[in-house]
Formats: C-alpha cells, sequence, structure tokens
C-alpha cells in the first residue's frame, strides 16, 4: 500500500530581485498513516515552505517554483489542480500555524470558523455544523463548548485559541494535520498542554501528524519518527531515540548541545551553534553547514554531501562527509559535556582544515 | 456604550462653542468688510452707517455681541438674522441645506460603487495592466482640481455633446425644487455634479482599498482561511474584503462631514445654491451671523458624523468596545 504521504525531491525557490530563494532543496520523506512525523529545523531552514508546498500554499504566492513529486494516498499533487487541491485542503489535509490570535478571523465568532470549514467540505445544515464545531470544542478540550462557541477569537486565551485552531482542523476528520510550531507563541505550560492534546488526538483519531518546529523537546512528546533540517535540505533522519541517543550528523548534536539537560551539571554551559544561517540565494558550497561546522575539513567545502545510512541502522540515515567512527567518537565526547574545541583535540580528523 | 455616546455629545457641545467663539473673534479681529458700510449703501451718511451698527447691536463690546448671540442659540437655538437682509440664518441655512446632502450623499455613492470595486479588482490582480492603468487613472482624478474638471466636465458633456441637462443660471435650481421634493427633474442635472465630486473620492477610495487589501491578504488568517480550502473568491470577499473595508468607514465619515459644511467649489461650477455657496457668499458681504451659521453646522456633522464613525465600527469590530 502506498503511503499516507510521500514527498519525492521537492524543490521549491521562490524569484526575488536578488535572485532565486531556494527554501527547499530536494528533500523526501514518507508519513505512513497514523505515524507521527517532526521536522526540526532553525528560522529559514526550509520546514514551513515544504508543508505549505503539500498544502498547495505556496501556489497563492505567484513566485514560487516548484519541481519534485508529492504523493498523497498515491495521488500527485503537485501536478493537481487549484479546485483538487482546495478540495483536500481543510478536508484530507489540513494546518495549524504558529500564532492562533493572527491566525483566527478577528470578526467571526470561533464558532462560526469552525462552522465554515465544516460546510466547505460537507453539505450538511447549518444546525448540523453547528453540532459538529460544539462536538470539536468539546473534544479539545474547551470548556462550556456551547457558550464558547459564539466567543471571538480575542476572548479566548492563547492556548484556548490553539485548542480551536486544532478543532477546526480536526473538525472534517482530516488524515493528515500539519501543525507549524503549534507551540511557539504560548507557554511553556500550555506547550505542554497543547502537545499532550495532539498526542492524544493523534491516538484517538489515528491521524498522522507532521509537526514543524525549532524546539527538540516539542517533537520528543508527540513524534516516532525526526528529520531535521538545515539550509533547505535533510541532513538527518531517524527515529526519535536515535535522534537524542546517537545523532550523526554535526549540526544536530549543535541543537542538542544549545538546549539544557536534566543530566549533566547544573553549571554546564549550553553551546550555541555559531554563525549564522546561511544564505539561501548563494548557498555555501559543498556542505552547507560546512562554514558553521567547528569539525569541517577541506572536502567538506568541496563535497555536497547526500543522505546515507549510518554504520549499524540502516533506518538513520544522515548527510555528512565525516567518516561514521569519527563522528561516533565525537558525539561519545559531546554527549558528556565535552566541549567541541576540546572533542576536536582529542579526536583526529582526517584531513581536518582547522 | 451609552454613557460613551453621552460623553461625546456633551464634548460635541464644548467644541462647537469653542468653535463659535474662534470664528466669531476671528471676524472682530480680520473682518472682510464693514457690515454696516455695506448695508447701508453708495455713499452713506456717517449717521446711517451708525444709526445701522446700534440697530444689528455692532456698537457693543465683541463680547456682550457674542454673549447675546450665545444667549438667543442656546435658550431659543436662534441663529439670529443676516445682516445684510434681515432673513433668519437659520431659515436660510435649511433651506440651502437639502441641495447639499443630494449633492454630497449622491457623490458618496458614486463613488463608493467606482472606488471599492475597481480597488478590489486592483488588489487580486496586482501589476497587471489593468492593476497599473486603473492607479494611474486614479493617480490623474486624485491630482486635477475639481474646479478643473466641473469645467471640462461641463464643456464636454452638456454644451458640446449635450447628455446631460445643467442648471441654466443664478435662481434656476430652486424652482426646480430639491433632490428629494423633486427628484425626477432635479436628478439628471445632477449627474456631472455627482460624477466631478466624487472623482477624487472614488480615486482615493480605489487606492486605499487596494492598498488595505494588499495588506490584510498577507495576514495569517488569510492564510488559514485558505487552508481549510474555501474557495477563493470567499477567501478574498468574506475575510479579506471585511477586514479591509472596515478603515474605509472612518475616513468616509470624515469626507461625508466635511463635504455636508459644504462643497463650495463643485456648488459654484455648477450652480448650486448649496451651503457652501451661502458661507462663500457671506464671508464676502461681511455677514457674520450666516457665517457663524454656516461654520457651526459645518463643525456639527464633521463631529457627529466622527461619533457615528466610531459607534460603527463597534459594531464593524467585535475587539472594539466602549
Amino acid at each position: 500500500m502506498a503511503p499516507l504521504l510521500e514527498v519525492r525531491d521537492l524543490k521549491v525557490s521562490f524569484a526575488t530581485d536578488d535572485g532565486a530563494v531556494k527554501a527547499v532543496d530536494g528533500i523526501s520523506y514518507t508519513v505512513e498513516k497514523g505515524q507521527a512525523l517532526g521536522i526540526v529545523g532553525e528560522s529559514g531552514s526550509g520546514k514551513s515552505v515544504s508543508s505549505m508546498t503539500v498544502m498547495g500554499l505556496t501556489r497563492f504566492s505567484g513566485n514560487a517554483t516548484i519541481t519534485g513529486e508529492i504523493l498523497f494516498e498515491g495521488k500527485d499533487l503537485l501536478g493537481a489542480t487549484d479546485d483538487e487541491l482546495r478540495l483536500l485542503r481543510g478536508n484530507e489535509i489540513s494546518m495549524i500555524f504558529q500564532d492562533p490570535l493572527s491566525s483566527l478571523h478577528p470578526f467571526y465568532r470561533v464558532g462560526k470558523q469552525i462552522v465554515e470549514n465544516v460546510r466547505a467540505h460537507q453539505s450538511v445544515s447549518r444546525a448540523a455544523a453547528r453540532d459538529r464545531a460544539v462536538e470539536m470544542l468539546r473534544l479539545v478540550g474547551i470548556p462550556e463548548p456551547e457558550r464558547r462557541f459564539d466567543a471571538y477569537p480575542h476572548e479566548f486565551s492563547g492556548g484556548m485559541r490553539q485548542r480551536a485552531m486544532i478543532a477546526m482542523a480536526l473538525a472534517n476528520d482530516p488524515k493528515l494535520l500539519i501543525a507549524d510550531e503549534p507551540t511557539t507563541a504560548l507557554d511553556v505550560t500550555v506547550q505542554a498542554q497543547i502537545l499532550e492534546l495532539l498526542a492524544h488526538l493523534q491516538q484517538e483519531l489515528d491521524t498522522a501528524i507532521v509537526l514543524i518546529t525549532h524546539d527538540l523537546g516539542v517533537v520528543a512528546e508527540v513524534t516516532d519518527e525526526i528529520a531535521v533540517m538545515y539550509a533547505g535540505r535533510i541532513v538527518e533522519r531517524a527515529e526519535k531515540l536515535p535522534i537524542f541517543a546517537a545523532p550523526e550528523h554535526p549540526y544536530t548534536w549543535g541543537l542538542l548541545r544549545s538546549i539544557p539537560r536534566l543530566d549533566l551539571p547544573r553549571n554546564e554551559e549550553l553551546v550555541p551553534i555559531p554563525g549564522r544561517p546561511p544564505s539561501l540565494i548563494n548557498p555555501p558550497s559543498g556542505c552547507s553547514f560546512h562554514p558553521r561546522c567547528p569539525y569541517a575539513r577541506v572536502e567538506c567545502a568541496t563535497t555536497d554531501p547526500r543522505l546515507k545510512p549510518v554504520d549499524g541502522d540502516a533506518g538513520h540515515t544522515t548527510a555528512c562527509v565525516l567518516p561514521s567512527a569519527v563522528r561516533q567518537e565525537l558525539w561519545g565526547q559531546l554527549a558528556n559535556g565535552v566541549l567541541p574545541a576540546q572533542a576536536l583535540e582529542t579526536v583526529t580528523i582526517p584531513g581536518a582544515a582547522r | 456604550m451609552g454613557p460613551y455616546i453621552i460623553r461625546r455629545l456633551l464634548w460635541m457641545i464644548v467644541l462647537l462653542l469653542i468653535i463659535s467663539m474662534i470664528t466669531f473673534v476671528i471676524f472682530y479681529v480680520l473682518p472682510s468688510a464693514d457690515p454696516a458700510i455695506l448695508r447701508a449703501g453708495r455713499n452713506p451718511s456717517p449717521e446711517l452707517v451708525a444709526s445701522i451698527k446700534k440697530t444689528l447691536g455692532l456698537d457693543q463690546p465683541f463680547y456682550v455681541q457674542y454673549w447675546k448671540y450665545l444667549e438667543r442659540l442656546v435658550f431659543h437655538f436662534d441663529f439670529g438674522t443676516s445682516y445684510q437682509n434681515n432673513i433668519s440664518v437659520k431659515a436660510q441655512i435649511f433651506d440651502r441645506l437639502p441641495a447639499t446632502i443630494g449633492l454630497a450623499v449622491g457623490a458618496m455613492f458614486v463613488w463608493l460603487l467606482i472606488g471599492i470595486p475597481i480597488g478590489i479588482l486592483s488588489a487580486i490582480r496586482r501589476g497587471t495592466l489593468a492593476d497599473r492603468a486603473a492607479m494611474g487613472t486614479a493617480l490623474l482624478f486624485i491630482s486635477a482640481p475639481v474646479y478643473w474638471l466641473g469645467l471640462v466636465a461641463l464643456y464636454l458633456f452638456s454644451k458640446d455633446i449635450g447628455i446631460f441637462p445643467i442648471f441654466e443660471g443664478q435662481g434656476s435650481y430652486p424652482t426646480t425644487g430639491n433632490l428629494f421634493t423633486n427628484p425626477t427633474e432635479v436628478a439628471p442635472s445632477l449627474f456631472l455634479p455627482w460624477l466631478v465630486l466624487a472623482a477624487s473620492f472614488a480615486a482615493i477610495y480605489a487606492r486605499f482599498m487596494r492598498g488595505n487589501l494588499l495588506e490584510v491578504m498577507s495576514e495569517d488568517y488569510i492564510r488559514t482561511a485558505r487552508a481549510k480550502g474555501l474557495r477563493e473568491r470567499t477567501v478574498i470577499m468574506k475575510h479579506g474584503v471585511r477586514s479591509a473595508i472596515t478603515p474605509i468607514v472612518t475616513i468616509l465619515g470624515l469626507d461625508l462631514g466635511i463635504l455636508l459644511g459644504g462643497a463650495i467649489l463643485t456648488e459654484s461650477v455648477f450652480n448650486i445654491p448649496g451651503i457652501g455657496r451661502l458661507a462663500y457668499e457671506s464671508i464676502q458681504k461681511s455677514d457674520l451671523p450666516i457665517v457663524q451659521g454656516t461654520v457651526l453646522m459645518g463643525a456639527f456633522f464633521i463631529i457627529f458624523l466622527n461619533l457615528v464613525v466610531d459607534v460603527v465600527y463597534a459594531f464593524l469590530d467585535p475587539r472594539v468596545r466602549y
């Protein structure tokens, strides 16, 4: 059986006055029915653009060039007409966004906005759509849903708004929910509630989820598999556990070392990733992470690495020119709190540039 | 909302008082002419001028005059009588008002019906030839002075081509009644004035609507509407235009308020005996009671329509509460 969603060598670039911005530069991934995939990366890594493209939302920008393949239940979405895609959106595939206040229309009642979604795809009466909206509001844990139906978005708290967005997104029983930074605009305690809700709904409704975030802690909560994106590419992809226990890409190490950990001494310093995300108009030669990579060697600036399975785990792929053995040795040091500079003194990297 | 409206109405009275005071002071510091001399006719004797001054109360200090004016206004809603012909100011204003209302409100419908759809279409087809042409034309109409546009329109459409009737000359308008008492005869004659007065407003509203809609269409909730799978038409009209049109209400109230105080240029070009013409003539004749009356009425329309706008806004935008 075909996977629910299959993305093959997707490339999205936007024409601007300064040149083409290669926001997504050849990514491939699959999502099975009922599975949860996390896409992690910093701002501008192409994680949102790739999902917006799945939804067909990048078509509205007017300056996007899209190549590759997106198959949803075997059906090609890039070749689909605008109307075919529209019928899929909010119905088979739905999406929730980062800031639930600006994502809900300020002039319409929350319940009405859910009803609108129901009636866009199902020919049901207003009363039936209203019942469905109330049912959804109850499902996502909004108290007194009959009364809250008539509230305006600004009368909700941040967490309630995101719950309402989730209710709206799930109103038509979609097979796939794309959650684009669903907790970024929320307080930490509310974040946990929303993630718990997503995880719970995924189990209960058997909806597949693509969770996009810059926060590894968030994906750890909800997803089964994680893809790490950098500069429009997937640089590492694996089951959840290996990503945290045995990451193989220097960028993933950087992400992991830049968040606080409970198992390291309290005075342990966080290590930020030096430099800034690369230009997507003129990306660096070779591996696009090499200008920021402490372990880069001459080859990194010339060779463009592709995703390859790592030693000993066929389901774990990474795009790095360092030998797997060297990477595992380096991570062994970093995981114990050793700083990158110190790790470099003890581990010999063949052909190191610095 | 009730207490808010009452507070605003009280403020309106304070503002109108201040405006009347300023008008009075300006008139006394910088009179356009001596009303008594104007009234006395050619080569008047000093005695005649003095007696006229006494009759009109002009021999008294201006604060006494102002106080008497206020007394009449507040206790009797009496705006006084003209210095030049003794006709009640109130009667003259109410006589002229229908012509101005007919002109301004009619023009408003014209500019809304032209400006808003063009603005929406321009925003949707941003950057196309149609958009550029529409916005270029809009710029042309914004830049064209209304008296020039009026004369060109008169020359082209009534004299040369003869499509539209016009008011023949001084005094021809009142004999045909006004738009409200005699619409079938007056309305055709108002087509040209409506179009000319509406031209620059339609242009401004089209550009404003276009800008608003373009901004709104990049909002997150538009992305949500699309993500819901709504038809693009619904996304634009129900989610985009609904938001983009709200600020239009603000400037509409202001513009209409200003025009109801008298569209002097259009009224002059098309020989329409409205409030604007009345005000203009009374300034020339140094006829203070009429100047006061027209200024107060213009100010009233502006302040009142602003209040209406604020109240309407609370209905348009649920986030606004008083």
